[in-house]
């Protein structure tokens, strides 16, 4: 057994709706409880049974910000998992799967696709090995991966016969069955899943007890008969209750809407963005600090069209109100943008980018809505876009884009991607109680709903307000809201508008509009936005390591455009590398057209996903060493 | 405006000083006239009322009116009237539209309405065009006919409005006229009073595109429901069986055109609840604290909301 590591990257692989989310969430609540950080993250199929799907886990004593592309360890509940994963697998490495999965032929994999499929067969009938789960197997043993079969159909049965119920009933354990087996391998305190168990299944004894059953059988082989633990995960043993929570982006997304005080979100059903919603519905009934219980309507209505319509017409009222959406949905979504943008309408719209255009790939992740984002919508109108890196930043910006929304009287889009909405993470209980809540100026009575000010803000009533009666209108109007084409009240209105992202920008502190990370004042400089945070932060840690000098910076606030700021900070810059995830370099060249500088390098990514920290430390590496393209492609065909 | 608590309302405290731009003769002033007394009539003042409009000449009304006005996108009347009536359930909401924008581009949406029954008004002003883009076809010409203002004959069939709010949903359907102020004023101030989604179909001519369906194509044929002995109400005590006669009466109403055309009211079904009975199960809490009034931030502008127990159920521990 090799010495206690201090970090450990996990793949859970097997069809969707086997249980690879209950055994992930286990396998992390075990790890959490015994003090240690955990990142997750899932990929999956549009798809609602039995396509491949596969989960990371990644969990160090130490904080940890992004996936691995090579796990120490797999656990493969199928055949498919463990052919499409065993190569990722890394040197020394080991494999935890179903004995009757150990030789099964790749043409028999109807789901695992012909690209990958043949590229499989090649490389092995190239190395004389059967094209088979076998041969997969047997060119991992050479690189010192030990695999480890056991007798999930044994356990299955006995199981069954142990509780009386049927073998599909014991099956549905196999999730807790292979992940008991592979805490076992890594020595992970039995007591720790037991105990995460327990809240696995709150209010069922009878599952929680089979489960306990399942954790003893998997436990008892790889003491006696699996030849006891492969490595040694560095996990307290005693409960390290340091109060951490387990979220996802889209529960901090919705918690940070939760403190902001929203009162009505609207949504229309679509992938990557519905759970935001679900946990909104779910967790609606909020205390409030002066005694009570309250929370926002959270409606499904019938589409985009109309939950941002909704959302609008809620905010008259001076609710605070949003929605929640992916590309397509956004699309739809942009009339009422423009509207919200011209009526000076407070709302905010949470964009869970997906891999697009048109359907695209609805549940693999892109940054490809940047653009769409800053410009969708016909005409010119302001409107804020902010972009999140982390669990973390998902709450803070989520609660700062109800204040900008107010403030300034605009629309605002909050950033997100796929790979941030399946990103789940341990971090302490959020801090905003110190936080001042800002609801922008009010109307005074008889004042003019459009008056032209200097900062182009003028005050806002409630519909309903007794004296303040007042006209919105998505046309061009004059002071009151009136219709207006006189030309200029056109030209004053449009100035108007505008004059509030100038005043915005001057406003806002330069820690919200970007911020560096590594050596603050090195050359070799990262620009970046959104989710690829956690990746770039990995690489310049290892970076470091290797006495790389580096800076990352990262964007924020994407509309308005910090160019003073950047600029500054840029001009300094050799080399300087954009990084995001997309096939054009949308933040690239919006950084060109706002202030002129051009990327020395592109490192991107448009597989649909994310980009992890050993592939964006390899790019960087490569130009450090001035081996580095102008345009560079991060690419893994097993992803 | 705000106005007088001690003085009754009248229909001048609804007018607005903007110019009408509306065509001599059109029947949007029927309606507006009509709306103005209605409003005066149920005791609503000015500030509790928020009329939204769609796009169009219709879409206009609000501009002519002294209440909050809202000035929608062509289609999202519905959505945006929803919107401001479940955030504030204390404003008085209507909505009113072309039936371009109601019955074409914003179909999904009073399909979508009809099944949640808010407690909204709608008035559709049906008058078989597109009178601000200068006479197309709307979705209630009939296939084959072709008006002044249309390059050749209507290729598509007419979609039914009053059954179409029947089978989505509406709680209240009636069809007024815009030339017969009287009438039109008595079901608007019934619709508006109605505690669930009302839908108020206005026939209307439009002088300058609709060269077919005219004040004197009209007169003779228009009927009131009504004077012929119908019985629109369907409530607790109906019972089932006499629940779907009466919507099988409604829906067999609704098919007349031509000769005999029905005005008043075809349905007023207080058997369904309002949409927000079935919330206040959800949320308690909603009645006193709707969105408007949730509570954003404390006395000294910190978050009201006490997220610590939800928090602590995210906490990975030990039970």
């Amino acid at each position: 057994m090799k010495a206690a590591s201090d970090t450990l990257a996990l793949r859970i692989g097997g069809p969707q709706g086997s249980g690879i989310d209950v055994a992930a969430g286990l396998f992390a609540r075990a790890c959490a409880i015994g003090g240690l950080h955990l990142i997750g993250r899932r990929e999956y199929h549009s798809n609602i049974i039995g396509r491949h799907s596969y989960y990371d886990l990644r969990a160090s004593s130490a904080r940890v910000t992004t996936h691995s592309e090579t796990p120490d360890m797999l656990v493969a509940f199928e055949a498919e998992a463990l052919c499409r994963h065993v190569d990722g697998i890394a040197d020394g490495g080991s494999v935890v799967c179903a004995g009757d999965s150990m030789d099964v032929s790749l043409s028999s994999l109807r789901f695992l696709g012909s690209r990958l499929k043949d590229e499989m067969c090649t490389a092995l009938a190239e190395s004389r090995l059967p094209e088979s789960s076998a041969g997969l197997l047997a060119r991992a043993r050479e690189r010192k991966v030990r695999i480890v079969a056991v007798p999930l159909a044994e356990w299955i049965r006995l199981l069954a016969e142990r509780f009386t119920i049927a073998r599909a009933g014991a099956a549905r354990m196999t999730n807790t069955l292979l992940i008991a087996a592979a805490s076992a391998l890594l020595d992970l305190p039995r007591g720790h899943l037991l105990a995460a168990l327990e809240t696995t299944f709150p209010g069922r004894p009878d599952l929680a007890e089979m489960n306990m059953t399942a954790v003893d059988l998997a436990y008892g082989h790889v003491t006696t008969e699996g030849g006891g633990p492969a490595s040694k995960l560095a996990v307290s043993q005693a409960s390290a209750d340091e109060g951490r929570m387990l979220v996802n982006a889209c529960q901090s997304v919705a918690l940070g809407k939760l403190a902001a005080g929203m009162g009505f979100q609207t949504y229309y059903p679509i992938s990557p963005a519905t759970d935001e919603s679900q946990f909104l519905e779910a967790n609606c009934e909020i205390e409030r600090t002066g005694g009570g219980v309250a929370g926002p309507l959270v409606l499904q209505v019938e589409d985009e069209l109309a939950a941002l319509t909704m959302a609008c017409g809620g905010a008259l009222t001076g609710a605070r109100c949003a929605t929640a959406t992916s590309g397509p949905g956004f699309s739809l979504m942009t009339e009422a943008l423009g509207w919200a943008g011209m009526t000076e309408t407070p709302v905010v719209v949470t964009l869970y980018q997906r891999a697009g255009p048109s359907t695209g790939m609805p549940t693999r992740t892109e940054q490809g809505d940047l653009r769409a984002a800053i410009h969708g919508g016909h005409g010119e109108f302001p409107r804020m876009v902010l972009a999140s890196g982390d669990v973390e930043e998902c709450f803070h910006d989520a609660m700062q884009a109800f204040d900008y929304a107010e403030r300034y009287q605009l629309p605002v889009v909050h950033l997100l991607d796929k790979a941030l909405s399946s990103t789940v993470q341990t971090v302490a209980p959020f801090d905003y109680r110190g936080r001042r809540v800002e609801r922008g100026e009010r109307s005074q009575v008889g004042a003019q709903r459009y008056a032209l000010t200097e900062t182009g803000i003028s005050g806002r009533a409630a519909l309903g307000e007794p004296g303040t009666a007042h006209w919105i209108t998505g046309v061009e109007h004059g002071l009151d809201g009136h219709v207006s084409e006189d030309p200029v009240m056109r030209e004053r209105m449009i100035e108007k508008r505008a004059r509030k992202l100038e005043q915005a920008i001057v406003d806002i502190p330069r820690e919200e509009k970007l911020r560096v990370y590594g050596i603050e004042d090195a050359a070799f400089t990262v620009l970046t936005w959104g989710s690829n945070k956690g990746a770039a932060l990995e690489a310049l840690g290892r970076l470091a390591d290797e006495g790389v000098e580096a800076r990352l910076v990262q964007l924020r606030l994407l509309w308005p455009f910090p160019s003073d700021e950047l600029a500054a900070l840029l001009v300094r810059a050799a080399p300087l590398i954009v990084m995001e995830c997309n096939h054009t370099g949308q933040l690239a060249s919006l950084l060109r057209a706002q202030t002129g500088l051009d990327a020395d390098h592109l490192v991107l990514k448009y597989s649909g996903r994310p980009m992890s920290g050993e592939s964006v430390h390899e790019a960087l590496r490569d130009i450090h060493a001035g081996r580095g393209e102008r345009r560079m492609v991060l690419r893994n065909p097993d992803e | 405006m705000t106005t007088d608590p001690g003085e009754p309302l009248a229909a001048g405290d609804y007018e607005s000083d903007i110019a009408n731009d509306w065509c001599a003769g059109c029947g949007d002033f029927g309606i507006l006239r009509a709306l103005e007394t209605a409003l005066a009539r149920n005791g609503l003042p000015p500030e509790r009322v928020a009329v939204f409009g769609g796009i169009g000449c219709s879409g206009k009304t609000p501009y002519y009116l002294s209440t909050y006005g809202v000035h929608t996108l062509h289609g999202r009347v519905l959505p945006y009237a929803a919107g401001a009536k479940l955030a504030d359930p204390r404003l008085t909401v209507i909505a009113v539209g072309g039936d371009g924008d109601g019955l074409s581009i914003g179909a999904g949406h009073f399909v979508n309405a009809g099944r949640r029954n808010i407690d909204l008004t709608y008035v559709l002003y049906n008058n078989g065009v597109y009178g601000l883009t200068k006479g197309q076809a709307s979705p209630t010409l009939r296939s084959g006919e072709q008006t002044g203002g249309m390059q050749r004959p209507n290729p598509m069939r007419e979609v039914n409005a009053v059954m179409l709010a029947l089978t989505a949903g509406f709680t209240w359907i009636g069809r007024g006229y815009a030339y017969d102020v009287g009438q039109l004023t008595a079901l608007l101030g019934q619709a508006i009073a109605h505690p669930g989604l009302a839908y108020l179909d206005v026939l209307q001519p439009c002088p300058t595109y609709n060269d077919l369906h005219t004040k004197q194509w009209f007169a003779p044929r228009l009927y009131s429901l009504q004077d012929d002995g119908y019985d629109a109400l369907i409530d607790e005590r109906s019972g089932e069986a006499a629940a779907q006669a009466r919507r099988e009466e409604c829906m067999r109403r609704a098919g007349e055109w031509g000769e005999r055309i029905p005005t008043g009211v075809f349905l007023q079904d207080l058997s369904r609840p309002p949409f927000t009975e079935g919330l206040l199960r959800l949320q308690p809490r909603y009645a006193d604290r709707p969105p408007a009034r949730l509570g954003v931030a404390d006395e000294d502008g910190r978050p009201a909301a006490d997220l610590a127990p939800l928090f602590e159920s995210l906490r990975v521990k030990r039970r």
